[in-house]
């Protein structure tokens, strides 16, 4: 009575890339639900509530609009200040998100991914989902400023090519969730990451465009330092699909997307790896 | 020919630990593990380890937790595994249940695997109870669909009907495990694993685990995975067991056979120590630790000759919080029969006011033939029960010759024998 057709199967052995697409496909109802537990449970017992979400892009850009436009007088082409701003801490933010929340995904679930298994990538998939919607409330912000800057006078054309605004996100989330498995799974071994990502996202920032113009960067001869980060092309890139001002190169636009592709298959390539005996080195 | 199917073979399964602090040496030994897969060589770290000896000290960093498992489950098998703690069951059903990896060798199964250890954890304290139904079952492995089918049949066998619109956080810890269990319940897999359920939860719930896994065993068809110190449970529900000692099995085959071998291997827990941080509330009396002695020269001692005096020492703390304290002691056969019980009240005792206090029974001449026997421990405070240890000490009778028969008479079908007058008309 020979049976060699076995449903699961348990070895050490991982393959280089061993993605289990059909499992998580299985799992996708659990995505969901995790999902609307982040984003129901957020904000309670708040009193503003989701009004969070408003107030922390509004008030960045408020303040760094002073301090960068104002006070240290950088220019920002035909724009408005405070709308340059707005769009760049937009996208960032949501980049940013992705990032941060993904980062400790092992550290802070280790309660329940001792316990239980189901495939890890749901939990880091389901935090760049979740805050998709977050994205999706403070972009709305953003148009409501945009189309009073344009009943103030504003010239502002709305670009066709915002159409191609979700492509820009994709691959803005795919950046976020690999670099953050990455780092999730080092984090389990080398807890010194975590303090690295909190204010490594934070000098990031000053290097992704978010503030300073591309051309200003140029100006200066300093374009080397945002040469060869994929987010100082994604920012430009939603820049210029918001607002229509900003450069964007071939070279920009091939160099990030595949960024993007391999550090979501390295992402997952070690996340894969890690999730097998994480529990027994954190 | 159906019940013959293999469903769960383990083949050479081995997990290697490495023991210490990490941090220092893990970078070098990370690079150095590297290293020496880029040059295509094995791990260098696997070929040292030792065997997994709690008690004695080993001289490598690393250790085998397992080493070698093999075994095979066949469907609608209930498969008890026992051993000292430390010995690598937890390991094994973590291994089992995916949690982690094994170092070498591998599992084979055919169906979904579940355990029923993990009950809770995923709930969220700010979301409602049906809210969380749906997500417990996700993360156990059920699709949206199917709990909605089965919600109704979830809520009602927890019994929280009028609380399932409520943030769990508004819940009583009792009304948490009933909930997480009912979700548990409705899992429906072909392969449940259980750990030490009797561990956590009060009486009644442990009463429902164990009910569920009979009706899932028996019923459903479905293997069971159970791993337990309560011998009494295991013989009950077990066809099968393994012991595991030091990452090893060291035996296997039918129930009866492999408890009794456990019990004499020099495993018997005849001293039972806790400490006070066993317990969430600082003023709680509670049982200290309970031992078997010699009555006669009060030397500890854990196998007695049929007929001899047996002696029990329990040592009670804060006893004098207790308006009307008394204390049970019942002895057990290994299937859980209850043969006898020893209440302070019954015999109209009454226990001195005293903040820690020792206690010793006597019972003279206990008959009962040889074999192993287990107590259990009660504490109670007028008819509430302020502590209880199930099944904690057991007790080894050898055959001995006794005045009351003629020969040695071992043990047949009878758990007594009894004093008798034979008259013939």
């Amino acid at each position: 009575m020979k049976q060699e057709k076995w449903l699961t199967e348990i070895s050490p052995k991982t393959k280089l890339i061993d993605f289990n697409f059909k499992e998580v496909w299985q799992y996708r109802d659990l995505l969901l639900l995790f999902v609307k537990r982040d984003v129901i449970t957020l904000y309670k017992q708040t009193i503003l509530g989701p009004l969070w979400y408003l107030i922390q892009p509004l008030f960045t850009s408020i303040i760094f609009t002073l301090v960068f436009n104002n006070v240290a007088g950088i220019k920002t082409g035909g724009i408005p200040p405070f709308l340059f701003n707005l769009a760049g801490i937009t996208i960032w933010n949501y980049f940013k998100e992705c990032l941060v929340g993904t980062s400790d995904t092992f550290k802070k679930n280790e309660a329940i991914f001792g316990k239980v298994y189901f495939p890890r990538i749901i939990m880091p998939m389901s935090i760049v989902v979740s805050n998709l919607l977050k994205f999706g409330i403070q972009l709305l912000i953003f148009v409501v400023f945009y189309i009073y800057f344009i009943f103030n006078g504003h010239e502002l054309m709305p670009n066709s090519s915002i159409v191609l605004l979700p492509v820009l996100i994709v691959f803005m989330g795919m950046l976020g969730l690999g670099l953050g498995m990455i780092i999730s799974s080092m984090v389990t071994k080398y807890r010194d990451l975590t303090f690295l990502v909190s204010f490594g996202v934070q000098l990031l920032m000053y290097i992704s465009l978010v503030v300073l113009p591309l051309s200003l960067f140029q100006e200066k001869g300093f374009e080397w330092a945002v040469a060869y980060n994929p987010m100082a092309y994604i920012i430009e890139a939603g820049r210029f699909l918001l607002l229509g001002e900003g450069t964007v190169s071939e070279f920009g636009i091939v160099y990030t997307v595949l960024v993007s592709i391999f550090v979501l298959l390295l992402g997952i390539t070690i996340f894969n790896k890690t999730e097998k005996t994480f529990i027994d080195t954190i | 020919m159906k019940e013959q199917d293999v469903i769960l073979k383990v083949e050479n399964l081995s997990k290697q630990y490495r023991l210490g602090t990490l941090g220092t040496g893990t970078i070098s030994h990370d690079l150095n593990r590297w290293w020496s897969a880029v040059r295509g060589k094995q791990d260098p770290y696997l070929k040292i380890g030792e065997s997994n000896d709690r008690a004695s000290k080993g001289t490598s960093e690393y250790v085998w937790a397992l080493k070698d498992i093999n075994f095979e489950v066949k469907r609608g098998e209930v498969l008890g595994i026992i051993g000292k703690n430390g010995a690598g069951k937890s390991t094994l059903l973590k291994i089992l249940s995916k949690v982690t990896g094994p170092t070498t060798g591998n599992i084979k199964a055919n169906g979904r695997i579940a355990s029923l250890l993990e009950v809770g954890t995923g709930f969220h304290p700010e979301m409602t109870g049906k809210e969380n139904v749906f997500l417990n079952g996700a993360i156990l492995g059920m699709t949206k669909k199917e709990i909605t089918s089965k919600l109704d049949e979830i809520v009602a066998f927890s019994g929280c009907e009028r609380y399932i619109d409520t943030p769990v956080k508004r819940y009583s810890s009792g009304m948490k495990v009933r909930l997480a269990f009912a979700v548990a319940a409705f899992l429906e897999p072909d392969i449940l694993i259980v750990d030490e359920v009797l561990a956590v939860g009060d009486a009644e719930f442990q009463k429902k685990a164990i009910g569920k896994m009979q009706d899932i065993s028996s019923e459903g068809g479905r293997t069971v995975l159970f791993v337990s110190h309560n011998m009494a449970a295991v013989q009950n529900l077990c066809n099968r067991a393994i012991i595991m000692k030091n990452g090893r099995i060291s035996a296997m085959g039918h129930t009866k056979t492999i408890i009794e071998e456990y019990l004499k291997d020099g495993n018997k827990v005849n001293e039972v120590l806790r400490d006070k941080n066993t317990f969430k509330h600082e003023f709680k009396s509670f049982i200290k630790s309970v031992h078997l002695i010699d009555p006669k020269t009060e030397q500890m001692k854990t196998s007695f000759r049929m007929g001899e005096d047996i002696g029990v020492i329990v040592n009670c703390y804060h006893m004098d919080i207790l308006k009307d304290s008394g204390i049970n002691v019942r002895m057990d056969s290994i299937e859980g029969v209850r043969l006898v019980a020893w209440r302070t009240k019954e015999f109209g005792i009454n226990i001195p006011r005293k903040s820690e206090l020792s206690v010793k029974l006597t019972i003279p001449h206990l008959n009962v033939f040889n074999g192993i026997y287990n107590l259990t421990f009660a504490l109670v405070d007028g008819n509430e029960i302020v502590d209880y240890l199930e099944s904690i000490v057991n007790i080894e009778v050898i055959p001995a010759k006794i005045d009351l028969f003629k020969k040695t008479i071992n043990k047949t079908y009878n758990i007594m024998y009894s004093h008798c007058e034979w008259e013939f008309k």
